[in-house]
């Protein structure tokens, strides 16, 4: 959006924080602009234009604000500031840096810088003087933590150019020029470790967004043996309150196998977000020993704070995953929940009284949602390097009841449907993911299933689908036990049914607080899987069914105590000798 | 804002609904205060000189030539240590004939906290009641809410929570309360001789139900004065959440918002969530813990206040009478309390948090008994004795009546495991069963 003159304006009318402002010149849809209440300025970004009345909806409370405070819009879209320096902060909605913020309230119109500019940096080249490149090329790198931070040439430029001079290795603040590009007409371009970007724009910078394979291990079983993720993927947890939504997600970004995390906490509880806050800098990164917080970005819209900001933060949020991304690094994006950020659309829509859709959502809901997913994804840059954008949502559906839009949009895009499951977290089986009615749509493709068997093992596929069948057997047993009474059934119900809870409490459940516990590396999963299948396989002898109970408790008791020993320790084996030793007892000849 | 020395008088009313009006002024600042012929009024629109005033008390009676005069501020409440021990309507007018507080004049509804700014919540908050202490603990700067259904003794409860709490300030909110529970939380605060740490702002089902809207912001107000500048462990009382949201959806109609579910306003969800997360543990000492009521109808939790104001609260407490020992108990399977861990078997007893899921568990076990005795299937001598454990696991903790400090109830726990079960079938943990396991009497 070029524009020569900037466009001022003034407030004509106030609707709690949907302000109409008479314009002088023009405006575009999304453009952002300041208001001016009595010295403070007041962030907001335009919604509807309808003659020379902008409808701006304001990122902040409007108390006070009054007709006639001046307006003056900045010629841009919403933008984050991309550069070294933003792991392990914390940014609100619009990346303003919270811990640079004074005062223990939030103040109205306190803007912090995202990224500290003066912050020197160790740089080494990567480009060469005289090498055509185009958005996204890498031209050097710095050291951000252990991130080996590429300094890009910035998205915004659409043309071809050539690199005419480099800065040599060396120490440099993120503000100083690193590399002057040319383009065909000889026009030359500056560039610095520190560019902007519109949120609401995807950044595409990569040749091509093949289908995703490889597997993103998370170390939680009931994801990664039953319902895989994969590097690129999407997925979604609805689930009613209680459920353990969160407590899940805080599991997938203490566990999952990615370079980076980024975290949306969009208008939800402000003390989760203070857990992140005091546990992660002292949490160690299992795989590189670093502490998690290293690897965490934090974007905080906690339901407290201004509702139209909530919107811009999962955006915010998906473009500086999309900015690592184009570096060829493994991104891993949560965002806590999307409900709320479809619900900050409702309210929008509400005041600029649109005819509503579905429980007063608007009506392109679905498309908005669907968008977003989209722009996740295991992309091949232009260099030949992979990079991906594995996004995870929660939704937290009215009532507990997923027949409503947010779910249901969701569904229709997210390839991964974690369903959590009231009765199961009522009987505190967690993780309280639903064995029967998740699903992982990653198992169908023909390239997940290769990379499945030869990098787990070749039978792992028709084990998973022989798993999911004993859980249907069983669950189906125990609906029948139910209805005819324990004794109205043959003894092989209670068995089918006590088979189907080995493999729940040994596989699915999972307890998120014990340290050997939360984390299961995949080939633990395997052999355990293998070794309850063989429990499961073992053809067993019963004269009633008052005996099952008793020997399954037994069975179930070992196998979890093998859960919480160090794998393949003396103490692991002896529990692993035991359970032979108990199923001996009942082994039919 | 500044107050000028006159007033401009407006008198020509343009437009009147039942909860609104519309007039012509101009400088006018959007959430401003307004009297209209004596009657407290927001502003809740501007459009050009329009200017639309939301009247508190409702519209009845009001001419179109009313006096309109606008206060140059948004709602305010004078706060100071004055405020301790008054009683106050939901405009903050003191209601118990004495004199108006004087202090310092704070807008209310003010900002957040930022959120690097809070400390994690880590202290217990102990109320004597083993259903909330033992098996829901609470902790500063939680907010929770209790789920009841109206005839249930929710205020009684509360008011006993509120007393047994070692608060440096109890603040009530009440929304729609009957006079006669008005009057009975006064009773029983100055019978326990604890009027001076007791503020209350209340709204009465006598007075408007639009005023209601102002009560939380004034009791959370009030709460922020002396939890952080006075860095005092407040308690705020909010009762009952259910009338606030129907307040809520009362204005929105007649503005002619859209509706969402169950007839609320689209932004319940927002609007709840900036009263509940004004409960915070400030790194400097104070803290705000928020105990809420909702009231569900006939325990429907799906209803859009109780659904929304779950996602919101850390955790929640039921109420349920368990007519197995005729009394009121807190229900151990739906009540929850999501900062417990922060504190059981830290700053209690170690074996705490093995004992309280040992003794639900077995309480579930009597549950599944009890269904199969009800559909007619013959019960096992371990079903019998669930049953006989889970009727006096009823009467001796989980009651409202029970009050024990925490060691008590874990002892009384574990002699109830050993009256009725067997070590293997408890399942805790060895270490603790060799220091608390007893015997059979």
């Amino acid at each position: 959006m070029e524009k020569n003159k900037n466009t001022n304006g003034v407030v004509s009318g106030i609707i709690a924080n949907l302000v109409m402002v008479q314009v002088d010149g023009p405006v575009s849809q999304n453009e952002i602009c300041y208001i001016n209440l009595a010295g403070v300025d007041l962030m907001a970004e335009v919604i509807k234009v309808l003659g020379d009345v902008a409808y701006v909806q304001v990122f902040e409370s409007t108390r006070g604000l009054k007709v006639g405070d001046t307006v003056a819009f900045a010629g841009h879209m919403l933008e984050v500031t991309l550069g070294p320096g933003i792991l392990s902060k914390n940014y609100d909605g619009l990346q303003h840096d919270l811990d640079k913020m004074e005062g223990t309230f939030l103040r109205r119109g306190e803007y912090t810088e995202a990224i500290d500019t003066s912050k020197k940096w160790d740089y080494k080249p990567l480009a060469k003087v005289g090498e055509k490149v185009i958005a996204g090329s890498w031209l050097g790198e710095v050291k951000e933590n252990w991130i080996n931070h590429k300094i890009m040439v910035p998205f915004k430029l659409t043309d071809s150019y050539k690199v005419k001079w480099l800065a040599e290795e060396g120490n440099y603040a993120a503000s100083e020029v690193m590399a002057v590009l040319e383009d065909e007409d000889g026009k030359e371009v500056p560039v610095t470790m520190v560019q902007k970007f519109p949120v609401k724009i995807a950044i595409k910078a990569y040749k091509e967004k093949p289908r995703p394979f490889r597997l993103m291990e998370t170390g939680i079983r009931i994801i990664d043996t039953l319902n895989p993720i994969v590097e690129g993927g999407t997925g979604f947890i609805p689930g009613p309150f209680g459920s353990g939504k969160t407590v899940l997600q805080h599991a997938l970004s203490k566990q999952a196998d990615a370079d980076l995390i980024i975290v949306a906490a969009c208008g939800e509880r402000a003390n989760e977000v203070v857990e992140i806050f005091y546990e992660f800098p002292h949490l160690d990164d299992p795989r590189t020993g670093r502490k998690l917080m290293e690897r965490t970005t934090i974007i905080a819209n906690t339901s407290n704070m201004p509702v139209a900001a909530r919107e811009a933060s999962v955006y915010t949020a998906m473009t500086i995953g999309e900015y690592y991304r184009s570096m060829g690094l493994k991104v891993l994006l949560l965002a806590d929940s999307t409900s709320r950020w479809a619900q900050a659309l409702r309210e929008m829509s509400n005041r600029m009284e649109e005819l509503p859709g579905p429980d007063a959502f608007p009506m392109d809901l679905p498309a908005i949602i669907s968008n977003f997913y989209a722009r996740a994804g295991y992309v091949k840059l232009n260099n030949g390097a992979t990079g991906s954008i594995t996004f995870i949502g929660t939704v937290s559906p009215a009532g507990g009841n997923l027949k409503e839009p947010v779910t249901e949009s969701t569904k229709k895009v997210a390839r991964c449907f974690y369903a959590l499951s009231q009765q199961r977290a009522d009987s505190k089986r967690y993780p309280a993911v639903d064995p029967i009615d998740s699903y992982s749509k990653y198992l169908e493709y023909d390239e997940v299933r290769e990379y499945l068997s030869s990098h787990v093992s070749e039978e792992w596929i028709d084990k998973v689908e022989e798993t999911r069948n004993l859980l249907l057997k069983g669950k189906e047993a125990n609906e029948q036990i139910n209805i005819l009474g324990d004794d109205g059934v043959p003894v092989d119900y209670h068995l089918r049914y006590w088979r189907s809870e080995v493999i729940d409490f040994v596989i699915l459940q999972q307890d998120a607080f014990d340290k050997t516990d939360s984390s299961t590396p995949m080939e633990r999963q395997q052999y355990m899987l293998n070794l309850v299948l063989g429990v499961c396989n073992t053809p067993l002898e019963f004269d009633s069914f008052e005996e099952v109970n008793p020997f399954f408790k037994r069975v179930i008791n070992t196998l979890k105590q093998m859960n919480y020993s160090d794998y393949m320790s003396d103490q692991f084996s002896q529990f692993e000798n035991e359970l032979s030793t108990i199923l001996t007892e009942r082994k039919s000849a | 804002m500044e107050t000028t020395a006159f007033k401009k008088i407006y008198t020509k009313i343009t437009q009147i609904t039942k909860a609104t009006c519309t007039l012509q002024a101009s400088g006018i600042g959007y959430d401003e205060m307004a009297e209209v012929n004596g009657r407290l009024a927001q502003v809740v629109k501007i459009n050009g000189n329009n200017v639309t005033l939301q009247i508190f008390s409702g519209t009845e009676g009001i001419p179109t030539n009313a006096e309109v005069t606008f206060l140059g501020r948004p709602p305010v409440l004078k706060v100071s240590e004055d405020l301790a021990g008054r009683f106050f309507n939901a405009y903050g007018q003191p209601i118990d004939g004495g004199p108006e507080v004087e202090g310092e004049e704070r807008e209310i509804g003010g900002p957040s906290v930022n959120p690097v700014r809070r400390l994690q919540p880590s202290e217990l908050i102990p109320t004597g009641i083993a259903g909330i202490d033992l098996n829901n603990t609470l902790v500063t700067g939680q907010k929770i809410p209790f789920f009841a259904d109206p005839d249930q003794p929710f205020n009684q409860v509360m008011a006993m929570v509120a007393l047994r709490a070692k608060a440096d300030k109890i603040i009530l909110g009440g929304m729609g309360l009957t006079n006669d529970d008005y009057l009975y939380y006064k009773n029983v605060f100055d019978n326990a001789g604890a009027l001076d740490r007791i503020i209350s702002f209340v709204n009465t089902t006598e007075n408007p139900p639009v005023e209601r809207l102002l009560v939380p912001d004034m009791a959370l107000t009030a709460a922020e004065y002396f939890a952080y500048d006075k860095k005092e462990t407040v308690l705020v009382l909010l009762t009952d959440m259910t009338l606030y949201a129907d307040a809520l959806s009362i204005v929105s109609n007649r503005m002619d918002q859209i509706p969402s579910k169950d007839s609320m306003p689209g932004s319940l969800y927002s609007d709840l969530a900036k009263i509940y997360e004004k409960a915070v543990q400030f790194p400097e000492g104070g803290s705000i813990t928020i105990i809420a009521v909702t009231t569900l109808s006939s325990g429907d939790i799906t209803h859009a206040i109780p659904d929304n104001t779950g996602y919101i609260t850390e955790g929640q407490l039921f109420l349920r009478r368990d007519t197995d020992i005729g009394k009121v108990i807190i229900d151990p399977f739906r009540s929850l309390s999501r900062l417990k861990q922060l504190v059981i078997g830290k700053q209690t007893r170690a074996d705490h948090p093995q004992v309280m899921n040992a003794a639900v568990r077995l309480y579930a076990d009597a549950a599944n008994a009890k269904t199969k005795l009800e559909n007619g299937f013959d019960l096992t001598a371990y079903d019998e004795r669930t049953m006989r454990f889970a009727r006096e696991y009823s009467k001796e903790l989980l009651a409202i009546d029970v009050n024990i400090d925490t060691t008590q109830m874990l002892d009384t726990a574990w002699g109830l495991f050993g009256r009725h079960f067997s070590k293997a079938e408890v399942g805790i943990k060895q270490e603790f069963v060799d220091l608390y396991w007893t015997e059979k009497e």
